[in-house]
């Protein structure tokens, strides 16, 4: 075979069908990139954008398809070694790195792997390593251990990593998710970068801005259709987010004042060591405080302290007016308080377990029958009114948890906390890795938490989520409260500008 | 027809229905071979020898789905019959009374428990990996064992004890109806109560189940001493079966245990698993003994047997098989 010039296009897809078990998950769908192009695959959680990519790579095999190209090649079904062979790389949201290994290794990885056993000529290894790296503009110390990294500069470890590999189409999942907005600038250029090397780049991303920073052209998908292909030229965050959910939505301030209602949680002057100090912090019944900061800056440390995982040197909380130490977190619930942690993967919920087991574990003691044995019927009616209330979307209550879209998840785990009928909602980050349509929800029902009275605390990265979603919002700098923000006054651009100052 | 097997897989779970049919194959050949397999007399025998594996594998079960293991089962089971033991020569060795029997029943069961819980005491509050724990406990309960009975036997019991081991009740084997009484109590402990959901949590994810608010050091410290309890059942069972008390009685046992969970479908880093599928495989176990027993096979083939069950089961389990017979039939 013969290469005549550049190809046009780096994957062409035409009448995609897979169905899974009664769930038809793309159908009929078609898909192109053209080369050196960045691509977005814009779309919610289940609509079929994962599905899609593992395509691509090999992961799964589609039931129909009409065609599919790879670089101008026609190509009957992926294998995944196939779809490597053939410079299809992705990075997962979770990066698929090697902690305890150097950068070095990470970025080598495929070179040293095989069936027969060879040397590793370790000097080779870091010339390839440096010399991908510079191809991104990039220099990072070779020999430290991955885990000593940065997520940041961790990504552009994988980003190396398929370019050693010769990668022609990159796929890249939710690649902002966890950096910091200097971080994503960079990494946005370095996107660039590659593009302009003649690299295609198809971008997941829930974040609606970057994607129209940074792409050319947006195909959107909604249940498992193609909704349509799109210039990203001329096309705005509201008209996209519409797209892809199928209704309109709308970003507007919700803020109310709330000086009037009752103290619930009051803390004076509480401090960590190493972490924060002197907090001073006052939460009322139904209202919604936003706390916002640079990653670092002690937030969910303080959100660990008020539940009683780290004991505090200094100051004093207070819960309805009662004095307020908590020794663990068993205490934190038993008094009222539910932590929504930013870690929803390893910490907020037990992916492999079912949803039910999940929405049930914090309020067990509720869900006995006679004879102290925990009934069967009343965990599955716990967890079913919570779909319904929470416009949920699951299959069977015993299905595992990971079976579930990032939104879902969040929902479930808002459920699990809501059964336990907290005063004070502590959320940390709970939009990470849910789609635009289920942030709305997620919001909906936090501000209808709030109507009826809960306290809630919104810690969070996006300055407009703070800023649309709170009654007052918190800022938190080097672990100290640094200013106080009304949102009926403030733009999220200006709170922005306070945070990077 | 395909009805109703979807309904007994919902009733049961795959790995029952898979092992429920292979149980079934397994009958068929061996009567085939030996009409004699399928007696009363025959599994009369296996009701009065599996319900001793049985009880040790219950011991072991929990431990595994909280994503550790207890590898002092065998040496809890001898030390708490040493303890049952030293009561009754107390009292007058076959003299002993019923009060004795008690007292020396609920001493093992203390000794037993006792055990278990500083294992799981170790492993919760230390931090330190279940293997080296229970490892350590073994080589412990092994040493002291040995150098209190020197190394040999105790015997001498009341003939009350040897009903235990050999005595039916309506006709059934009572360390069978002994054997299925603790099963049931296992079924009712992990699936129906708190302290069982917390051990799968425990065991799936031991970070998320404290952020979750559940007790994962008191869980991990109960769940060791319930293993230990059983395992002074087991070793009360064990002395009297044999009639006597031995440090290093059953200690070829260990690994079958394992073997057995495996078989059971129970997943090794914990989390997941049902107790009914293992009592299955423990049954399984015992009839491919005893059937090789009784058409004449060594008995030494009959573990090699097991080994290669053990393998042949998790190829047929895999995922994997499907996705091979798919390329073997395109290639």
């Amino acid at each position: 075979m013969t290469e005549t010039g550049p190809s046009r296009y780096a994957l062409r897809m035409k009448g995609i069908d897979i169905r899974f078990g009664g769930v038809q998950a793309l159908s009929s769908v078609d898909f192109d990139v053209r080369a050196g192009e960045v691509h977005c695959l814009a779309g919610e959680n289940g609509s079929g954008k994962s599905t899609l990519i593992k395509i691509v790579t090999g992961v799964y095999r589609p039931d129909n398809a009409a065609l599919i190209e790879l670089f101008e090649n026609p190509v009957e079904a992926i294998s995944p070694v196939q779809a490597r062979a053939r410079g299809v790389a992705v990075i997962w949201q979770d990066l698929a790195l090697f902690p305890n290994m150097s950068v070095a290794e990470n970025i080598a990885f495929d070179g040293l792997v095989g069936l027969r056993p060879r040397g590793v000529r370790y000097g080779d290894m870091k010339l390839r390593a440096r010399a991908a790296l510079e191809r991104l503009g990039v220099t990072l110390d070779l020999d430290q251990p991955l885990e000593n990294l940065a997520i940041a500069q961790r990504q552009i470890v994988a980003i190396a990593r398929a370019l050693i590999q010769d990668a022609r189409l990159i796929f890249m999942d939710e690649p902002t998710a966890s950096l910091t907005q200097s971080e994503t600038d960079h990494l946005l250029n370095i996107v660039r970068k590659l593009s302009s090397d003649g690299v295609a780049v198809v971008f997941v991303s829930h974040r609606l801005a970057e994607v129209l920073e940074i792409a050319e052209r947006v195909t959107v998908l909604r249940d498992g259709k193609l909704v349509g292909v799109y210039p990203t030229e001329g096309m705005t965050q509201a008209r996209l987010g519409e797209l892809m959910t199928g209704h309109i939505l709308e970003y507007k301030v919700t803020a109310r004042d709330m000086s009037a209602a009752p103290i619930l949680f009051e803390a004076r002057g509480l401090s960590v060591p190493g972490q924060f100090e002197g907090v001073d912090l006052t939460i009322r019944a139904g209202e919604v405080v936003g706390l916002v900061g640079l990653i670092g800056a002690g937030r969910t440390e303080l959100a660990h302290a008020m539940m009683g995982m780290t004991g505090t040197a200094a100051g004093s909380m207070q819960l309805d007016g009662r004095p307020y130490r908590p020794r663990n977190i068993r205490e934190a619930i038993a008094q009222g308080l539910a932590y929504v942690s930013e870690d929803r993967l390893q910490l907020g919920l037990l992916q492999k377990q079912s949803i039910e087991d999940n929405a049930a574990i914090s309020v067990l003691d509720r869900l006995l029958g006679g004879l102290g044995l925990i009934s069967p019927a009343k965990k599955t009616d716990l967890i079913m009114g919570w779909v319904s209330k929470l416009g949920i979307k699951i299959g069977l209550p015993a299905d595992a948890i990971s079976t579930l879209s990032g939104g879902n998840q969040q929902k479930v785990v808002l459920a699990k906390w809501l059964a336990t009928e907290p005063k004070l909602l502590i959320l940390d980050s709970p939009t990470v890795g849910v789609d635009v349509g289920a942030r709305a929800g997620i919001f909906r029902i936090v501000r209808d938490l709030a109507e009826r009275g809960l306290a809630i605390l919104l810690i969070s990265d996006e300055e407009s989520e703070a800023i649309y979603n709170s009654d007052r919002v918190l800022h938190m700098a080097r672990g100290r409260i640094a200013g106080a923000f009304d949102p009926r006054t403030t733009s999220p651009v200006d709170l922005e500008a306070a945070i990077h100052a | 027809m395909t009805g109703i097997v979807e309904r007994a897989r919902a009733a049961l779970g795959r790995e029952a229905l898979g092992l429920i049919v292979l149980m079934v194959g397994m009958v068929a050949v061996f009567t085939a071979a030996n009409p004699q397999f399928l007696s009363v007399s025959s599994f009369s025998s296996m009701g009065y020898q599996a319900p001793l594996l049985g009880l040790l594998t219950i011991a072991m079960l929990a431990p595994m789905i909280s994503g550790g293991i207890n590898l002092a089962i065998i040496f809890t089971a001898n030390i708490s019959g040493l303890a049952f033991a030293w009561v009754m020569l107390k009292a007058g060795g076959p003299e002993a009374g019923a009060l004795a029997i008690v007292a020396g029943a609920a001493l093992a069961l203390i000794v037993g428990a006792l055990a278990g819980a500083i294992m799981g005491a170790i492993i919760a509050y230390v931090g330190a990996h279940p293997i080296l724990v229970s490892l350590g406990m073994m080589i412990f309960l092994r040493g002291l064992g040995e150098f209190l009975t020197k190394g040999g036997d105790i015997s001498g019991f009341p003939e009350a004890v040897g009903a235990l081991g050999h005595g039916d009740i309506l006709g059934l084997p009572t360390p069978l109806l002994l054997f299925i009484a603790v099963a049931l109590a296992w079924q009712i402990l992990l699936r129906r109560t708190r302290h069982g959901f917390a051990v799968y949590m425990v065991g799936s994810n031991i970070r998320a189940a404290e952020y979750a608010g559940l007790p994962t050091k008191r869980t991990l410290v109960m769940i060791y001493a319930l293993s230990g309890l059983v395992c002074a059942i087991a070793g009360i069972l064990m002395l009297a079966r044999f009639n006597s008390v031995r440090v290093g009685h059953g200690e070829a046992l260990l690994l079958v245990t394992v073997l057995a969970i495996f078989l059971g479908g129970i997943d090794p880093f914990g989390g997941h698993g049902k107790v009914f599928p293992v009592i299955l495989s423990i049954f399984i176990l015992q009839m491919l003994s005893s059937g090789l027993n009784l058409i004449g096979a060594n008995q030494h083939l009959s573990t090699a047997v097991w080994g290669m069950f053990l393998i042949a089961v998790m190829i047929l389990r895999s995922d994997r098989l499907a996705s091979l017979y798919h390329l073997f039939r395109k290639g």
